[in-house]
């Protein structure tokens, strides 16, 4: 039987999206170590629910660390302490009996607040929309070698399409620049013979959006890549750039 | 791609102020190495100011150059800090950087701080120096000195003046100071900015950067202080 601890959570709450928001700080006397942080605000749940109070509004689904679909800000960091990992694999094993957590949304203009840490990232699928796939007809399968691609660029765009979407990378910015996100997409196809033939037009379009959405500018703090869950380099913005250049200039 | 778009573009932007910075830090290292002339003497310290007015027609356009590079870095500079502060109206109650790979520091937060200072400083600087006593449309014949018999501006009298005052000696030393904290992380994002960098770089760009940045502000200081406390 695991020791379970007692949580103060200092939750933001806000009704929808135009209403007033504040903090909120809860108790909950039965956490215990092996739960992970989303678990956490489910017996926050319970214990709202059965005093017929709201319960607190997350994002969420796989609860993998795959999905891309939850996260917050935990104590300033986004997705919380614990290096490349998203909130759901955040366990409560690295907090202690009478810890106190602030749990804020993502915050960020583009990223409007729907309730309480639930966020529209819909701007994250119009930068998508805007570019971020390849329209060349690939029919069926290939052979798996009839198309060589290099080793290193066959495993950097892997790495580059490792991004899930969960927009850490805006929440922890202090620009709120979404530069991370559209790079990431911009290089993994830029890698790849596949993407090759849209490259120009992809990069200037994607980052015309990215600006459209209201995103701030980069300013390299790299914050960005010490809090993606899947680790992706600053390299990406990088290559943005370079493909940007070879866009405007060639 | 019509140009307003690159210029207005997350992308062109920082492409501007990172070529535009590399150049100034380029046009800071040898304004210093120059200032560094006073150490052999006034003569060469003149003689220098001398050889730079003498160029004519190519020191303006230099000049011109200068007034570009600085008008587009601080204007996109200004555009950047006022795109963030509009791209996260409401801010973070608690928030703190999440630590390496950040290269997030109190260098890269207050880069628009140290920046408007520096233009700040730059404007007072002209006043003080260039078009100061001896200089264009300020004639002074008490700041004339004569090099080789011809009569040349003596611009180390008017240095060794303003920097016998310890609000000119000390307010100069703390802005160069200042920027060093601007270009320790300028130097290392201007290359960022560029696309020149690879992860296996960064340390040692951040870290050569934060060397000439140092190099810079030390040399820069020098002068002031070992005119104030009359080592020179």
């Amino acid at each position: 039987m695991t020791e379970s601890m007692n949580i103060k959570l200092k939750v933001w709450r806000q009704a929808g999206p135009k209403a007033q928001g504040r903090f909120e700080t809860y108790t909950v006397p039965d956490a215990n170590p092996h739960m992970s942080f989303l678990e956490l605000l489910d017996v926050l749940n319970e214990q709202l629910i059965k005093s017929d109070q709201d319960p607190v509004e997350f994002d969420h689904d796989c609860r993998e660390g795959i999905c891309g679909s939850c996260g917050v800000v935990v104590d300033g960091v986004a997705h919380g302490p614990q290096r490349r990992t998203a909130c759901c694999q955040l366990h409560m094993r690295h907090y202690k009996d009478g810890d106190t957590i602030v749990v804020e949304p993502w915050r960020a203009e583009a990223f409007p607040i729907i309730k309480d840490l639930v966020v529209d990232r819909s701007a994250f699928d119009r930068i998508i929309a805007a570019g971020g796939y390849i329209s060349i007809n690939a029919g069926a399968a290939q052979d798996a070698n009839s198309l060589p691609i290099a080793k290193t660029a066959a495993e950097l765009a892997m790495d580059f399409a490792a991004c899930i979407g969960c927009g850490a990378c805006v929440a922890a910015c202090p620009n709120a620049s979404a530069s991370l996100f559209t790079a990431a997409k911009i290089s993994h196809l830029a890698m790849l013979p596949q993407g090759a033939p849209e490259r120009k037009s992809r990069v200037t379009a994607m980052v015309n959006q990215m600006a459209e959405e209201g995103f701030g500018d980069c300013s390299n703090h790299a914050e960005c890549e010490a809090v993606c869950p899947k680790g992706i380099s600053i390299s990406t913005i990088a290559t943005m750039r370079r493909e940007y250049m070879k866009a405007v200039l060639g | 791609m019509s140009s307003k778009n690159v210029f207005r573009s997350p992308v062109g932007k920082k492409l501007i102020t990172g070529i535009t910075g590399l150049g100034l830090v380029v046009f800071a290292l040898e304004h210093m190495i120059g200032n560094l002339a006073m150490f052999s003497g006034n003569d060469a310290y003149n003689e220098y100011a001398h050889f730079l007015s003498s160029l004519g027609p190519l020191l303006y356009v230099f000049e011109a150059g200068l007034v570009a590079f600085f008008l587009f870095h601080i204007s996109n500079g200004i555009q950047i800090w006022y795109g963030s502060r509009k791209a996260r109206p409401v801010g973070y109650d608690s928030y703190r950087s999440a630590g390496k790979p950040s290269q997030q520091s109190v260098s890269s937060r207050s880069m628009i701080v140290t920046g408007l200072i520096l233009a700040v400083f730059l404007v007072i600087h002209l006043i003080s120096f260039k078009f100061g006593p001896g200089g264009p449309g300020n004639a002074d014949p008490s700041y004339v000195t004569s090099l080789g018999g011809e009569p040349a501006r003596d611009l180390a009298k008017l240095v060794r003046h303003k920097f016998d005052s310890p609000f000119y000696a000390f307010g100069y030393s703390i802005v160069m100071l200042m920027l060093v904290v601007h270009l320790r992380h300028g130097i290392w994002s201007a290359f960022q900015s560029l696309g020149a960098m690879r992860p296996s770089l960064t340390p040692l760009v951040y870290g050569l950067g934060t060397i000439l940045a140092i190099a810079i502000g030390l040399g820069f200081i020098a002068l002031p202080l070992a005119i104030y406390f009359h080592i020179i």
